[in-house]
């Protein structure tokens, strides 16, 4: 039998970036004892790269917003595929959870008056962002974690979640292994929260860190619990290109937000050639009308720079395609140009994007104040995640709980720069709130110990795997990130997702083989090899999704169906594992939009 | 492309030693690529720690060349690669293994300090007005990124390992932004005083010199915590009223 601590909460938290913190704060409010297990240290989520903002309707910067008008943008932005309920939700409670923050200590920018000062961002239709510099990100998860530390949390650091356990079909409870010495712990609880963010790693090119290998979605969906939407990847169009090692990096939307413009070699401003009908009415016809717009004319509309991010990024791939891109393959990416316009542009860029000067200065020799910067497509975040019930977050699985980027619904086809930082708020609280409920109606239960033992053994076989001459983890994972780059990237078509997946098909086998050095303490070989059976799940339904969609539509392009199509956009597309353990897709109706929404979306066309 | 030697440190807290590794270094690379290389490439069981690889997330914290580094900032350009490059962890905090240390003493010690008490709200719908100005003074220590490397060079804590006594640098930065945010109104000087230590600091300003982030941590947040301390405890007449009052 193999050797376990037991730890008992009514709550499990899966993850501690802003999702898993807001969730664990609220649970905790509710009552209930709490664990927060994080696979890295506390504060180091990818929430603290969050750059841009937190989009919320406070109307402090122009009175014409209002949730309507958030709700209306987001289903916009997402084509239409977005969960309504949750859309309402987000868009009716993100003012509340961004004023809160306050109450917490977070320090956002200023107006004139002294209220919280807001930002543009692509797709937003006012300025909506509320922001501290660009480095928002850190501001809030910094806020959360302090606040969260006198809540009674208990809070276990660099502990990896190998699966979750189940009594009959609930969920209750979590095995996870502490990284810095390698014991399995069982963790008990009424409910689990997953909030594990994304799956960036799957992808060579990407701002994501090492911990984004999709670890909420496969455990939820092993453990019986529907993915929607995970066709829809969301490519960020500007992340750095040179040099190598710094390729993915994320350059904020902050940038274009503050006057930033997009150039070709020909010093052309490419994102005026091509301008979705969708948006024709809300965007700038000249350049001056869009230097208008960054400087808070009401009168005038968006720079075409600032449509949705899946455009941008579609805008860039063509230029480079077609021969116009910049040295490196990517495109410039000026706001040194606004010293044209304004006489202390240095200073104000600066002040604006700090960690974008800092972050060029010292990684690539380049001043942003005086010299365009080189930019390209990165893969970023995913919409599609565990489908939830919009009201309640939880999953289809009772007991398991889902919120922020592994949560699917709320984005639909593609995510609004700085929803994800309001939406980890918003359904963090309700994920917390509710699972508190749940905890508190439903008592206590355990998994079968030979389920543990099972898990362990599993977890340990990398060890025994393999003669002294199979390969690391580290290979398998890079040819699983070039398979998923290169075939079921930015533009798809069936032969490469078809391709895609039988590659996959095959790293599996190469992953059941690798061998594993050394020990369980800290030991990055033997969680890379763990985190790849998450990695193959999450690609798997990412490509199979993307075959199952014929159409183009948002973050998904698909060379063989370049346009929209109208029986695609009344489905979802839902992933669940089958009875014979293989990956079922099923296109599955979207529900017909409450009437007084429908009403809310045709007056804001 | 040329090949560089790297000195890593390997143990955990029984003990360890340096082993040196090749790799090849290509154009723009920082110190943390180098390590992630030599991790595939041969020591796949090299404990490191990292996340956001763009000096925002403070994780992969370590002395390169002696000199207490974010490594995902350290260029290879910047240093000579005609000698050995030496990596090794830092040295205020138990090792675990390799290039990790326990860093779990600068959570706890956090804890201890009160948490933001805001004053009424301004307004009647529960907001605050803030002028810019008062937020700006406290967004430098809110830049933060806890790497804990002011923490590694401040000898109190390096060499003379009164971790139970002081809370170091980056928690008087952290102090500091509760002591002067715009909102707050709970008084931290006593424990300033006495168990956050304030007063072993001698001022050599090392903590400054190390912050990625370029908060003046000395002259901006741990002086003023000073005067504050000074002003409350040791003004006279202050000092006449606790008197009388028994305190």
């Amino acid at each position: 039998m193999a050797e376990y601590q037991t730890q008992e909460h009514d709550v499990v938290v899966i993850g501690a970036g802003g999702a898993g913190l807001r969730a664990a704060i609220e649970a905790a409010s509710a009552g209930c004892s709490v664990a927060l297990v994080c696979k890295s240290l506390l504060g180091k989520a990818h929430t603290v790269m969050a750059e841009g903002g937190v989009a919320a309707s406070l109307a402090n910067v122009d009175e014409r917003d209002n949730w309507r008008v958030h709700f209306s943008d987001t289903m916009r932005g997402g084509q239409y595929l977005n969960n309504w309920r949750m859309a309402e939700l987000h868009a009716q409670q993100a003012p509340d959870r961004v004023r809160e923050l306050e109450k917490w200590g977070a320090l956002f920018d200023r107006t004139k008056d002294g209220s919280i000062l807001q930002r543009n961002f692509g797709g937003h239709r006012y300025p909506r962002l509320a922001h501290v510099g660009d480095r928002t990100g850190l501001e809030m998860i910094r806020t959360l974690q302090d606040h969260g530390i006198h809540q009674g949390i208990d809070v276990f650091m660099e502990f990896t979640v190998v699966t979750l356990l189940k009594s009959g079909d609930r969920v209750v409870g979590a095995l996870a292994y502490d990284r810095e010495r390698g014991y399995f712990h069982e963790f008990r609880a009424k409910a689990v929260i997953m909030a594990t963010g994304g799956i960036g790693k799957a992808f060579r090119i990407t701002s994501n860190s090492w911990e984004y290998t999709g670890d909420g979605h496969a455990l939820a969906y092993d453990a019986g619990a529907e993915l929607v939407d995970m066709e829809f990847v969301q490519f960020h169009p500007t992340g750095m290109v040179w040099p190598p090692s710094v390729r993915g990096i994320l350059v904020t939307e902050g940038v274009r937000g503050d006057g930033g413009v997009l150039r070709n070699s020909e010093g052309r401003r490419f994102m005026f050639d091509d301008i979705p009908d969708l948006y024709k009415e809300q965007t700038a016809d000249s350049p001056e009308e869009g230097w208008r717009y960054v400087q808070g004319d009401k009168a005038a509309r968006r720079p075409p720079e600032l449509l949705t991010r899946d455009h941008v990024a579609r805008c860039i791939m063509r230029e480079v395609k077609e021969g116009r891109g910049s040295p490196h393959g990517g495109v410039f990416l000026d706001i040194a140009w606004i010293k044209e316009k304004i006489s202390n542009a240095e200073e104000h860029i600066k002040k604006k994007l700090p960690s974008m000067y800092h972050q060029f200065k010292k990684l690539a020799d380049i001043d942003i104040t005086k010299e365009p910067m080189e930019v390209g497509p990165t893969t970023h975040y995913v919409m599609g995640g565990v489908r939830v019930d919009a009201d309640t977050q939880m999953t289809t699985v009772p007991g398991l709980f889902a919120a922020g980027e592994c949560a699917g619904g709320l984005h639909g086809a593609n995510r609004l720069g700085g929803n994800s930082l309001s939406d980890l708020l918003v359904f963090g609280k309700l994920a917390g709130e509710y699972a508190a409920a749940f905890a508190k109606e439903n008592g206590a239960a355990e998994a079968p110990a030979e389920q543990i033992d099972a898990a362990i053994a599993n977890s340990l076989a990398p060890f025994d795997a393999g003669d002294a001459s199979a390969e690391a983890a580290y290979a398998v994972q890079h040819d699983l990130q070039d398979t998923m780059q290169d075939l079921v990237g930015i533009v798809r078509v069936e032969h490469e997702l078809k391709e895609a997946i039988e590659r996959l098909g095959k790293l599996r086998e190469r992953a059941r083989k690798v061998r594993v050095d050394g020990h369980r303490q800290y030991n990055p070989g033997w969680h890379g090899a763990l985190d790849l059976e998450n990695m193959l799940v999450i690609s798997e339904a990412v490509a199979r999704s993307a075959l199952d969609r014929n159409e183009s539509r948002g973050a998904h392009t698909r060379n063989d169906f370049p346009d929209k199509s109208e029986a695609c956009a009344k489905v979802n597309t839902v992933v669940r594992k089958g009875a014979d353990g293989a990956m079922e897709v099923q296109q599955r109706p979207i529900a017909e939009m409450r009437s007084d929404l429908q009403a809310i979306i045709e007056e804001m066309k | 492309m040329a090949t560089a030697t790297f000195k890593i440190w390997r143990g955990d807290a029984k003990g360890g030693d340096y082993d040196d590794y090749q790799t090849e270094v290509s154009e723009g690379m920082v110190v943390l690529d180098a390590v992630h290389q030599i991790q595939a490439e041969k020591a796949h069981d090299l404990a490191v720690r990292w996340n956001c690889k763009a000096g925002k997330c403070g994780s992969c914290s370590a002395e390169v060349n002696g000199m207490p580094k974010l490594m995902c900032m350290t260029r290879l350009s910047d240093i000579n690669l005609d000698e050995p490059v030496t990596i090794q962890p830092v040295k205020a905090f138990p090792v675990i293994k390799d290039l990790v240390c326990d860093v779990s003493w600068n959570f706890r010690a956090k804890k201890k300090i009160k948490p933001l008490k805001p004053r009424k709200p301004d307004a009647a719908d529960g907001t605050w007005r803030m002028a810019q100005e008062d937020v700006d003074r406290v967004q430098e220590f809110r830049k933060c990124i806890e790497c804990f490397l002011c923490q590694d060079v401040c000898h109190v804590l390096r060499d003379h390992d009164l971790h139970e006594q002081f809370i170091g640098p980056r928690l008087f930065v952290y102090t500091a932004a509760l002591e002067m945010h715009p909102l707050d109104e709970e008084d931290r000087t006593g424990d300033l005083a006495g168990e956050f230590g304030v007063g072993y600091c001698n001022i050599t300003k090392c903590c400054t010199k190390v912050c990625p982030e370029d908060i003046t941590i000395t002259d901006n947040a741990i002086i003023p915590l000073k005067e504050r301390v000074v002003d409350t405890h040791y003004d006279p007449i202050r000092m006449l009223v606790r008197k009388l009052r028994g305190g």
